[in-house]
């Protein structure tokens, strides 16, 4: 096979290009640059390339370096900060593997005639029945499927994950037995565009104006306030004022200045409704009442749940828990018979969403209530029997609390 | 493992404006002191006055071939340390001379990084510096009305004229004889510098640059080897040094001498002299013969500047609906090597300022590939090129 293999300069991906060279295939490396200039540290810094392209010429192979800077601000960092401006916090990993890396860089690979893109993500691709399932990475602590379960079956068909089936100890061993100078590099953390320094409010107020906002409880009273309305998270408890108990951020409205908190009893929420144009499966899509296993971020505990298909005027806006029981007309209504979850089967958006009173609502029922999940980020499903496989994904629209 | 091996496709090499292959002569005549001659030049015993006098000995048909005085030549480590000296190095004798009082440098907008970063950093280390670029039309040739605008803004105030003898990128030979004009009649305190890194592989510096006070060479480009350059310093332009210490060259460049450098440098320009006139037509046939080959059997390709301003061994083409990463590898497995332009410090490849200046829209540059041809290209070359590129363009077009 002919291979190419996204190196990032870290160890996973320098042991996946490795063992997929011992194998005997024809591999070539690329490493993407996504993100600034000659910085010292994170993801594309000129450190991480050389690293890269030095482990290439230990194995052999030939090296390239992409230059999607302007795929990766136009498709992923842009879409981040507005999110941010409306009060949602999106996963911006699971952003740069759904439109970067497993769609322009594999169309490239196709393109330039690669059987496969390879990575080194700790997660497993299996063949069953001649479907492709995506599993958990053999290493619980280090499983990637979370920021994969966006996948379907053809980039499953097109994409190999060599260190899939290693422990991250395993995948060190390798590298050290090989001489690799990745082999003792610590594993990178968080988002790339994203220095430790400054963090994310650093980022973003570089891009966004953040205002101060006000604190409030769920009846409106004010309890504090905020440096910036629009780097609170739902579900974040860090900043929020305590007064003798926990809270948590359960509503954040940027255009009114305003987040909602309550403690945790009230914070607690056992619905999430997805956008349904978000929903994707990665083969066979749940259908209304199945169980499932949800996972709200990538090293997320997941929780048991019912997966609910609907119809009707729900809108798929602000419905956060805070016991004021509101009620969304139409979220668990009209059910339509088996199968209905095929409208939105069959890869990357394609779901249908119809406006006002035809709306489709997919949300998901959570058998104990949790904390509060943030607009925007991912919610993955796998397999209520099969627990390590992914059944897709969807992004958070909203939650609240049923009963 | 990119060396050369049995079973790979034969090497079309295609990419002399990034480095030429060493020539015979060069190497023979660096060999003496990669091994026998390894005095320090500065020293005072026979080793040492061998090495020296190979040294002066180079200085002296260097300087020839470029139209200087021997002590006009000071050696460098390259066409980048050239340019940042004179840049640099000009300018800061004359915030020294005249310190807290503003000084300009005017350059084309399509000079080397090596020019524009020295600009930009003098401009930002120097008190009173101001950088002023002046534009290039769509063929890449420098704006002179502009020039002369500029000029005659700023007067008194001008301390450095920096205009390239030929673009890296396209190959546009530069009006330089213009430049040099315009600038002692509008501002004669001026010192104008030319950056002939590319244009010395073709042009005879030494009637092209006549009039020009400080010109950088490479010799890596001649078919030379890397690490060895020289910027010609006329004499009575004040310059500071970028590096101090045993003060070797006059005070302007200290260092030990890299003596096998200089000697290859004076073999490489002399090779690059003699047969100046036939490779001319030589490789400008060939040139002409890919480029039109490829315009007639690739659809929608462009020419972005006219043959008649561009060096004999540019051909430089826009594939419009193609991604220039694509098509460099695609051509790099089929064993033709070409450039897409300039890499930053990752390698990965940059949008270039010198299309950008000459107002290609950013999707048609994105599809640029500069083919360069050079001493060791043979019509075989071009017809691989011809047999291969058009496949691989398809291809990526699907």
């Amino acid at each position: 096979m002919r291979v190419l293999v996204a190196m990032s300069g870290g160890v996973d991906s320098s042991v996946a290009a490795a063992r997929l060279v011992a194998e005997g295939h024809e591999v070539v490396g690329a490493t993407l640059k996504l993100w600034g200039g000659a910085q010292s540290s994170g993801c594309c810094s000129v450190a991480d390339v050389d690293d890269a392209r030095r482990v290439a010429q230990q194995l052999g192979i030939p090296h390239h370096v992409f230059n999607l800077t302007e795929d990766f601000e136009r498709d992923v960092v842009a879409p981040y900060v507005a999110a941010h401006a409306e009060g949602r916090t999106p996963n911006p990993c699971i952003e740069c593997n759904r439109r970067i890396k497993f769609d322009r860089l594999l169309e490239r690979a196709r393109r330039l005639g690669f059987d496969r893109l390879a990575t080194g993500h700790h997660a497993q691709v299996r063949e069953r029945d001649g479907r492709l399932t995506l599993l958990r990475g053999a290493d619980s602590a280090k499983d990637q499927s979370y920021v994969l379960s966006m996948l379907g079956q053809s980039q499953l068909g097109a994409i190999v994950l060599p260190v899939g089936t290693m422990t991250k100890t395993q995948v060190r061993a390798e590298a050290t037995s090989l001489g690799l100078r990745t082999a003792a590099k610590p594993d990178s953390q968080d988002v790339c565009f994203i220095h430790d320094g400054d963090g994310r409010e650093g980022f973003l107020s570089t891009r966004l104006e953040l205002h101060p906002g006000e604190v409030v409880d769920a009846g409106g009273a004010p309890l504090g306030a905020v440096d910036a309305v629009e780097l609170v998270t739902v579900g974040q408890r860090r900043g929020m004022p305590a007064a003798g108990t926990r809270r948590y951020a359960v509503a954040v409205d940027v255009r009114a200045r305003r987040v909602t908190v309550a403690d945790a009893a009230h914070a607690a929420i056992d619905e999430v409704s997805l956008v349904p144009e978000s929903v994707t499966w990665v083969d066979r899509p749940l259908g209304d009442g199945d169980e499932a296993v949800a996972q709200a971020s990538a090293h997320g505990r997941p929780v048991r749940c019912i997966v609910r298909f609907g119809r009707g005027a729900g809108g798929t806006g602000e419905r956060v828990a805070g016991g004021t029981g509101e009620r969304v007309a139409g979220g668990t209504g009209e059910r339509v018979a088996g199968g209905t979850g095929e409208r939105v089967a069959g890869g990357t958006g394609e779901a249908v969403a119809r406006a006002g009173e035809d709306r489709e609502v997919v949300s998901c029922c959570f058998l104990t209530p949790q904390r509060p999940v943030a607009p925007g980020q991912t919610l993955a499903f796998y397999d209520a029997a099969d627990p390590d496989a992914v059944r897709g994904a969807g992004i958070v629209a909203g939650c609240r609390r049923l009963g | 493992m990119d060396r050369q091996t049995p079973g790979d496709p034969p090497l079309t090499y295609l990419d002399h404006a990034a480095s030429a292959p060493m020539r015979d002569e060069v190497v023979e005549a660096m060999a003496p002191f990669a091994s026998g001659v390894f005095g320090h030049p500065s020293g005072h015993h026979r080793q040492a006055r061998a090495a020296r006098q190979a040294l002066e000995e180079a200085r002296d048909r260097i300087a020839e071939l470029l139209g200087a005085a021997p002590r006009e030549v000071v050696f460098t480590s390259g066409g980048t340390e050239a340019d940042n000296l004179a840049v640099i190095g000009v300018l800061g004798a004359v915030v020294r001379r005249r310190p807290g009082e503003p000084a300009a440098v005017v350059s084309s907008s399509v000079e080397h990084a090596a020019v524009l970063e020295a600009c930009r950093v003098a401009s930002a280390r120097l008190g009173g510096v101001v950088h002023e670029r002046v534009g290039v039309d769509s063929q890449g040739l420098f704006d002179l009305t502009r020039l002369a605008q500029t000029l005659e803004d700023l007067r008194g105030d001008v301390a450095l004229v920096t205009v390239m003898l030929a673009n890296n990128e396209v190959g546009t030979v530069q009006p330089l004889g213009e430049v040099v004009a315009l600038t002692r009649s509008l501002a004669p305190q001026a010192v104008v510098h030319t950056d002939a890194v590319q244009a010395a592989a073709w042009l005879d510096v030494a009637q092209v640059a006549s009039g020009v006070d400080l010109v950088s060479v490479s010799a890596h480009k001649l078919g030379g080897p890397k690490g060895a350059g020289a910027l010609v310093v006329r004499e009575g332009t004040a310059i500071e040094p970028l590096f101090v210490g045993g003060g070797q060259e006059r005070e302007r460049r200290s260092g030990t001498h890299d003596v096998a450098g200089a000697v290859g440098l004076a073999a490489a320009l002399a090779a690059v002299a003699n047969e100046r006139e036939a490779e001319s037509a030589r490789v400008g046939a060939l040139r002409d013969r890919l480029a039109d080959g490829l315009l007639h059997a690739v659809p929608s390709v462009i020419e972005v500047a006219e043959r008649k301003f561009v060096l004999p061994g540019h051909c430089h083409l826009c594939f419009s609906g193609v991604d220039r990463e694509e098509l460099v590898l695609l051509l790099d497995e089929a064993g033709v090597c070409v450039s897409a332009g300039a890499a930053c410090a990752s390698g990965a490849l940059e949008p270039s300022h010198v299309l950008a200046a000459m107002g290609v829209p950013a999707p048609i540059a994105r599809g640029s590939i500069r083919f360069s041809l050079g001493h060791t290209t043979a019509a075989e070359d071009v017809e691989r090129a011809l047999a291969v590129v058009p496949e691989a363009v398809a291809r990526l077009r699907g």
